[in-house]
């Protein structure tokens, strides 16, 4: 039955080829546009560890004074001073916890006459590889005792290592930052989340290429290497001492494993927060553990922009698929006498539906191939586009088959209007008429 | 014209009626919101920054011993002015559309209880005012006594200059000439105004602030070092740039060209706002798009009208009329339909802008962008219907005698 609606759907478009052009043309372009734009949203609020993001949570305390605090709407601060990041640190609650910051590592390379330049660096602290499962290529990260000692060792990226050492094993080799030696003790392999969940508001870029040096904190900081983001809530004298300085700068993530270990957490930092108060360091309690997708979300990292072509694809699509209707409409009141005699022969109301949706489908198959192209198209153009996140615009497998989904859904809705009609239609003032 | 004839064959397409009102009431709210989206982007690209963009380049380095920056300033300066095609070279902390390095909040009173919002400050040597080719609109120019040494980012006492647009922020019907604000300890006060200066990393509190810097004279020292501000040729700013960079390379090898900052300000800027003239392209790709679907949509359906009509055309055409009034019935029943799509339209317009005001920190829709869009939507409309009724017009008065 199936394939004699097929046979029928083809004649009928075939029949008016212009309106099955019409039709076929506003659904691929706005198929296209809603998959080029999803296809990029997707992208910019995917979950950059899928295999983690529910155990790593984001602890936030408040060290600010009274002023502007109201009470269950100032959310707490989003970095941390160093003497909390290192309470929590110590206290060891979590599996795993890291705090970090990120810099600009100025590098000279050891070749003649190459010239320094600068490359993003986190400083961090040795938990900071296990908790995020980062690969290595060679060697691994430092130990706690590294950290504590102020070793002067460094965790590279592959693009730095095929860049200075020509993708060798650098593991044991020197690297001259900021004028001080550091000593090569990993090298990783090719690691870049999208976003950079890691370091959103301690500065540096949300999308886009990994960063290129990890360095021990205390060490880094020893060696004088500027931290990102620096907000101060009282005077300072300069940005030198921020260790002591009234100013938050650094991110810490903790991984918790399950439900309880969570609540633990929670409760540990309220705790944390009330003591602070009682010592007179803390005005305000409030205290916050998103996790890692919450707290993308919180962060409001995909751009304004992006949501905005999102919500203007969806529209589109909208009056495409009204359009659709309309002409679908138009196509089958004009066949009412074919409905008729095929009710008189005895087709059931039943089957006349199925035969206009069938129809239907078979425009929004063909607009959704058309959308397809039209989406390349588009990627195609935001690959060039001067953002952060341009070169990795690229249709995967489960935009390719959402493509055909919305192209079916949005023609079966679209079919709906006009198939109930067919179907309703009184056969003898059909037949009469003619 | 008779319209109760128009509305009576409509009613027999309520439907159909309905859905073409609705193709058009979703295309007006969206052409509306969109055009207005365009327009403020593309207004917000041609916001005047108040120095003489064509002439000025930056030369930003990092990286350097902070304790050697006096020496840095000395050497770097009397080197780039050595360059041919160089008029003049100057310290300065920041440039327009470059990255910002004196954003603070001020307050019109010493103790910071009168919040006046966050400023930028852009502190340059004494031949920095002439450089960038600043306008006064009233008091006098900086002298070289205004120009004091700093222990931080702004002199600790200093006379300023404020934009105009500023000005009127802080002292709104007033002379702010002598007037002062203050920021944490630092005292300032007012002894000129400029006709612009855009902020280095534009408003961060929307395009009404853009204008809100202060520039400040001061000594060049260690804490004004490493952001140089080239006057030049225009015609030779690229060789003079590379020129530039080449001697960097010699006197001071350890310090890094900031390849980002150090670039003519005709090209900072083109970086600036490239993202506003994207989204500007992407709206306008979009707005086309969406009137060839409406108007194939249009197309569509006269033309299935015309078809189904066919007979009526003949009898009316039999009976006496011509085949304008036939052609001016067509136009009538679109005329008709598209003014009820723009009906709806223009509350969903108002809809999407107030959602949009929500999300997007945008300002109200004005209302004439409403009658814009309804003239190119009553436009669209009669174009597209203009083919099919031409076809309807053409049908013969013998097709009164046939049947269908």
């Amino acid at each position: 039955m199936f394939t004699y609606y097929l046979e029928l759907a083809i004649r009928s478009l075939r029949r008016n080829k212009v309106l099955t052009t019409l039709m076929v043309l506003a659904l691929g372009l706005g198929i296209g546009a809603c998959i080029t734009t999803l296809t990029v949203l997707k992208l910019l609020s995917g979950d950059p560890l899928p295999q983690k993001s529910a155990q790593l949570f984001y602890p936030q305390v408040d060290p600010f004074p009274m002023d502007g605090y109201v009470a269950g709407e100032t959310k707490p601060q989003p970095t941390m001073t160093y003497t909390d990041a290192m309470n929590l640190l110590h206290a060891r609650k979590a599996t795993h916890q890291a705090v970090m910051t990120t810099t600009g590592a100025k590098i000279a390379p050891q070749q003649a006459n190459a010239h320094p330049f600068y490359s993003d660096g986190v400083m961090t602290t040795s938990d900071f590889f296990g908790m995020f499962d980062v690969p290595f290529q060679y060697g691994g990260g430092w130990t706690e005792s590294d950290d504590e000692s102020r070793a002067r060792v460094v965790v590279i990226a592959d693009f730095l290592n095929d860049k200075l050492f020509g993708g060798a094993n650098s593991v044991g080799k020197t690297l001259r930052i900021n004028d001080h030696d550091f000593r090569i003790v990993g090298v990783l392999k090719h690691w870049a989340p999208q976003p950079r969940f890691y370091s959103l508001d301690l500065g540096g870029r949300d999308y886009g290429d990994g960063d290129a040096v990890f360095l021990p904190l205390q060490s880094a900081r020893a060696a004088d290497m500027a931290a990102g983001n620096t907000n101060c809530f009282d005077e300072i004298k300069d940005l030198k001492h921020l260790e002591t300085a009234p100013c938050i700068w650094l991110g810490m993530w903790v991984q918790l494993d399950n439900s309880a270990a969570v609540a633990d957490y929670k409760a540990f930092l309220a705790n944390y927060a009330r003591q602070q108060i009682a010592l007179g360091r803390f005005h305000r309690p409030d205290t916050g553990l998103p996790d890692l997708m919450r707290w993308l979300r919180d962060e409001q990292v995909v751009p304004d922009d992006v949501r905005l072509q999102a919500g203007l694809a969806f529209g589109f699509l909208l009056i495409c698929v009204i359009n659709t209707v309309g002409l679908l409409l138009a196509k089958c009141l004009r066949r009412s006498q074919e409905i008729g005699v095929r009710r008189a022969l005895g087709a059931t109301q039943r089957t006349i539906f199925a035969q206009f949706m069938v129809e239907a489908g078979i425009v929004g198959l063909a607009g959704g191939l058309l959308g397809l192209v039209f989406a390349e198209l588009g990627l195609l153009g935001i690959r060039h586009q001067p953002a952060e996140y341009a070169s990795l615009a690229h249709l995967d497998v489960s935009m390719f088959a959402l493509t055909f989904v919305v192209a079916i859904v949005a023609s079966l809705v679209a079919g709906l209007l006009p198939a109930w009609r067919a179907c309703v239609l009184a056969p003898a003032p059909q037949l009469k008429a003619s | 014209m008779q319209i109760q004839p128009i509305f009576a064959a409509l009613r027999k397409h309520r439907l159909a009626t309905l859905l073409l009102a609705l193709e058009i009431a979703l295309a007006c709210a969206v052409l509306c919101n969109a055009c207005f989206l365009i327009i403020s982007r593309v207004q917000h690209t041609h916001v005047d920054s108040g120095v003489d963009e064509s002439a000025l380049a930056a030369v930003k380095l990092t990286g350097y011993d902070p304790a050697s920056s006096v020496d840095l300033n000395a050497r770097v300066l009397s080197r780039l002015a050595k360059i041919p095609g160089v008029q003049s070279v100057n310290v300065i902390n920041a440039v327009p559309f470059g990255d910002h390095a004196g954003t603070a909040g001020i307050s019109t009173d010493a103790a910071g209880k009168h919040f006046a919002g966050v400023v930028d400050f852009y502190v340059g040597n004494p031949g920095s005012f002439k450089a960038l080719g600043l306008q006064l609109v009233a008091g006098s120019m900086p002298q070289a006594s205004d120009a004091q040494p700093l222990d931080s980012f702004v002199p600790k006492n200093a006379t300023v200059w404020v934009t105009r647009a500023l000005a009127e922020h802080l002292w709104p019907d007033t002379d702010p000439l002598g007037r002062e604000f203050w920021t944490d300890q630092f005292h300032f006060r007012v002894g000129g105004v400029l006709a612009h200066l855009a902020r280095p990393w534009g408003g961060e509190g929307g395009p009404s602030t853009i204008d809100w810097s202060v520039y400040v004279p001061a000594q060049a020292g260690r804490q004004l070092a490493g952001t140089y501000l080239l006057r030049v040729n225009p015609a030779e700013s690229p060789r003079v740039l590379r020129d530039a960079r080449a001697a960097i390379a010699t006197i001071a090898p350890d310090a890094v060209v900031d390849s980002k900052n150090s670039q003519t300000l005709g090209t900072l800027r083109e970086k600036y706002f490239r993202q506003d003239r994207l989204m500007a392209g992407i709206l306008l790709g979009v707005i086309c798009a969406l009137l060839l679907v409406t108007a194939l949509g249009i197309v569509g359906l006269a033309s299935f009208w015309v078809q189904q009509r066919r007979r009526q055309i003949g009898v009316r055409r039999a009976l006496g009329a011509t085949r304008s009034d036939i052609v001016a019935y067509f136009q009538t029943e679109n005329f008709l339909i598209v003014s009820g799509g723009i009906v709806l339209g223009m509350l969903l317009a108002f809809a999407i802008n107030l959602l949009l005001m929500q999300h997007y920190e945008l300002p109200r829709l004005p209302l004439y962008y409403l009658p814009i869009g309804a003239l190119s939507l009553y436009a669209i409309g009669q174009l597209a219907v203009l083919g099919p009724a031409l076809r309807a017009a053409a049908v013969p008065p013998v097709e009164a005698t046939r049947s269908v």
